[in-house]
């Protein structure tokens, strides 16, 4: 039984990759298998194989089946102790180049590069600052440059933007109506967002600083080697990577190449090479 | 029993003391990976760590993603991360939804586990006043493994135990000194 859904699993990945050229082929199976199932059961499909055979005929279940395995609701300023690490430890480095690229890989519906973009005004870095915001997921993209959230989530990200030492108030930024709160334009007139894949696409800009925060766990270990290189090579010298509160370079094939420059907040900075 | 290879633990409202209670029993040199899910804040650094680390003979740690699991060793779930299993006998994170309001979720620890580890899985569900484990036991108890209840009536919340109980009613109860007298019994076969 379940090797037959393990089966149809692989067959299913190996049809989305064939077919739309979304790699699934090397996330990490526990999560991907649990994403499938409940994806199985909540669009109503007998079996996964079923499943496969109606996304390989009719293009519009693709993105329903991508909202399963893809998105990620994030807060802003999750784990306040990584952006405060950030303002005080990273900026001032960054605060030397006249000119500054950042990275957001994998920026799913946009929490991060908001908290991002708010955190480079208030260090008054914003407007020296080119921010690259890349996901697979076409609605999540969509959403993340929309910039509207729901409000009742609001409380979580105010509280979150204190304890990383914010020096403004969120509300600042945005603008509340009918159970919404849309973020404010000036803080993505300098974000380009992008369809970029950490699976199969290439370094597209040097950057200063990479932050990628729990998208890699979902990635098999080959994987997440293939986006550590990417990020690598990407990095100017000296560049910051910065990575989930649980994520480590420790059993990466690239730990070499980095060392540790806030280890407890999980971020790097690429060696001289 | 033999041809134990994995013990997964979840506990929920009474965890501390039933951990205390159990964990520092298993004795030196057992031989499987223990996981543990306990239901924490998420903000809240796990301190169940350090606190159960001092008192026990085994290895205290918290789980990272993509660690391999390692006999002896007792792994705890970081908090605001689900803790699942993978078939290379290695640990994976993620932050996808909670489940059952929790994340970390016992279910999704035990159901990757039954599906990684098939029957050679020990599943235990203790104190907790939710249903979180339920689903997870009865996946672990179909796959062939052993199914162990905390008896209610030394738990100090029984909504958990008993949601168990009902999604598996082949489980074993126990109480916690013969839970950890099972569970040491598995290191001398």
């Amino acid at each position: 039984m379940s090797e037959i859904e393990d089966l149809e699993i692989q067959l299913l990945l190996e049809a989305l990759y064939q077919r739309y050229h979304y790699d699934f082929r090397h996330y990490a199976r526990a999560s991907i298998k649990r994403r499938l199932t409940q994806a199985r059961t909540q669009l109503g499909f007998p079996s996964v194989s079923a499943m496969q055979d109606r996304v390989l005929h009719d293009p519009s279940m693709l993105p329903r089946l991508l909202g399963f395995l893809t998105v990620q609701v994030s807060e802003m300023f999750r784990d306040p102790s990584y952006f405060r690490a950030l303002r005080e430890n990273v900026l001032p480095h960054l605060r030397t180049y006249p000119s500054l690229k950042v990275w957001i890989a994998g920026c799913s519906t946009g929490e991060e590069v908001y908290s991002l973009a708010i955190l480079f005004r208030e260090e008054g870095l914003y407007d020296r600052t080119i921010f690259y915001a890349t996901d697979i997921n076409p609605d999540a993209l969509a959403a993340a440059e929309a910039g509207v959230y729901a409000l009742d989530r609001i409380r979580k990200f105010t509280e979150n933007h204190q304890k990383s030492g914010g020096k403004s108030s969120l509300s600042d930024y945005y603008t509340a109506a009918y159970g919404r709160a849309a973020f404010d334009k000036s803080l993505r007139n300098r974000v380009v967002f992008s369809d970029h894949s950490l699976v199969t696409d290439a370094v597209f800009a040097e950057m200063h600083l990479i932050s990628c925060r729990n998208v890699m766990i979902y990635f098999d270990r080959p994987l997440q080697d293939r986006a550590i290189g990417l990020f690598r090579e990407s990095l100017t010298r000296k560049g910051f990577l910065g990575l989930g509160s649980k994520e480590s370079l420790r059993f990466s094939a690239h730990a070499a190449a980095f060392s540790e420059f806030a280890a407890a907040e999980k971020i790097y900075q690429r060696r001289e090479p | 029993m033999n041809g134990a290879r994995l013990v997964v633990i979840g506990a929920s409202a009474g965890a501390v003391q039933a951990l205390l209670a159990l964990l520092p029993a298993l004795p030196a040199g057992f031989p499987l990976p223990v996981l543990v899910v306990v239901h924490v804040p998420p903000d809240r650094d796990n301190v169940l760590v350090p606190l159960l680390g001092a008192k026990c003979g085994l290895a205290v740690k918290e789980a990272e993603d993509k660690e391999p699991l390692v006999g002896g060793v007792i792994y705890f779930a970081p908090s605001d991360y689900h803790l699942l299993v993978e078939r290379g006998e290695t640990l994976a994170l993620s932050t996808d939804e909670p489940v059952n309001y929790s994340r970390p979720s016992i279910d999704v620890l035990f159901e990757s586990a039954a599906d990684a580890f098939g029957g050679a899985v020990v599943g235990v569900v203790m104190t907790g006043a939710n249903h979180d484990g339920a689903a997870g036991l009865k996946a672990v108890r179909e796959a062939g493994g052993i199914a162990i209840v905390q008896d209610r009536a030394e738990a100090y919340a029984t909504a958990m135990p008993d949601a168990a109980l009902e999604a598996c009613p082949t489980a074993f109860t126990m109480t916690l000194d013969a839970i950890a007298s099972y569970l040491s019994s598995l290191g001398t076969a």
